[in-house]
């Protein structure tokens, strides 16, 4: 049992920092959903707000890692003019070409999203801090921006889940 | 701003919408290069910046420079200004919508790209 080094970088891509990003979102998610005056006390503020400025960093920082070796290792791995490799073997294929031409085409660029978005939500978290429980308009339009932000991370993973399954790179 | 929001803000809203609207900006740039790519051969050549990542690589620098730009210079014009929540969420969705459609692989078609 091992991996080839192209197999260590695509799995450490895929499935320890864009699953990192997609789990971690549960978190952020619900510490923002939660984050009430009614629902928590001045002490539980505190100490959500801390763990949500951390969580949300965590997963704009683990975003840009998924973006950046995704597309600056993996891919050019993925595209190489090689026969064999993955994209010239999808497009060889009619029944296959699809996971290239729209597959990954749509990912490649919706995954770069994810970091953008996290990234900003992470700023405006960790600038209101703890005021953020009295901002509640704000607090609703970053839950909408990091579902976004894990939307598009969704997309990019599954695809890059069905693509690795049709044509892995080795 | 909401009246409900007014009356409890503590910090001005500027440094915030500036992070909204950057996101926007970026999501948008990634998205009007992404289209320009596929229906202009030309604009593909010059953002083909690495061989092996191929035109990705032009894409995402200047999509991440427009975004990062874009927030430092918002954040420093918005640092202690109020600016209206509502046109801010407006503006930042309809970026981000426009960057989402923009690089979906269907839309590209109805610019011409084959």
């Amino acid at each position: 049992m091992s991996l080839t080094d192209r197999e260590t970088w695509a799995a450490l891509h895929g499935m320890i920092f864009g699953a990192l990003f997609l789990l971690a979102f549960a978190g952020g998610f619900a510490g923002l959903y939660s984050l009430r005056q009614a629902w928590v006390t001045p002490e539980g503020i505190v100490e959500r707000t801390r763990r949500l400025v951390a969580g949300t960093w965590a997963m704009s920082i683990v975003a840009w890692a998924t973006v950046i070796s995704g597309s600056w290792i993996v891919y050019p791995w993925y595209r190489s003019a090689d026969k064999t490799s993955p994209k010239s073997m999808l497009l060889a294929n009619p029944d296959l070409a699809q996971w290239h031409n729209f597959g990954m085409e749509w990912k490649e660029h919706i995954a770069w999203l994810a970091p953008i978005l996290a990234t900003s939500v992470a700023l405006v978290v960790t600038y209101y801090g703890a005021d953020l429980v009295k901002n509640q308009g704000v607090r609703r339009v970053l839950i909408v921006v990091l579902t976004t932000a894990f939307a598009c991370a969704a997309v990019a993973g599954l695809f890059g889940a069905f693509i690795t399954k049709a044509a892995p790179v080795h | 701003m909401s009246t409900r929001d007014m009356g409890a803000q503590t910090k001005p809203f500027g440094p915030a919408a500036a992070a909204l609207v950057a996101a926007g900006a970026g999501s948008f740039a990634l998205g009007v290069l992404t289209t320009l790519v596929e229906v202009n051969t030309s604009v593909k050549t010059a953002l083909t910046y690495s061989k092996e990542v191929g035109p990705l690589s032009g894409k995402v620098i200047w999509a991440s420079v427009v975004y990062f730009v874009t927030l430092g210079v918002l954040a420093a014009v918005l640092w202690r200004r109020n600016p209206p929540p509502q046109q801010i969420y407006w503006v930042t969705g309809i970026l981000v919508g426009l960057g989402l459609i923009l690089t979906f692989p269907l839309t590209w078609k109805l610019f011409g790209a084959e």
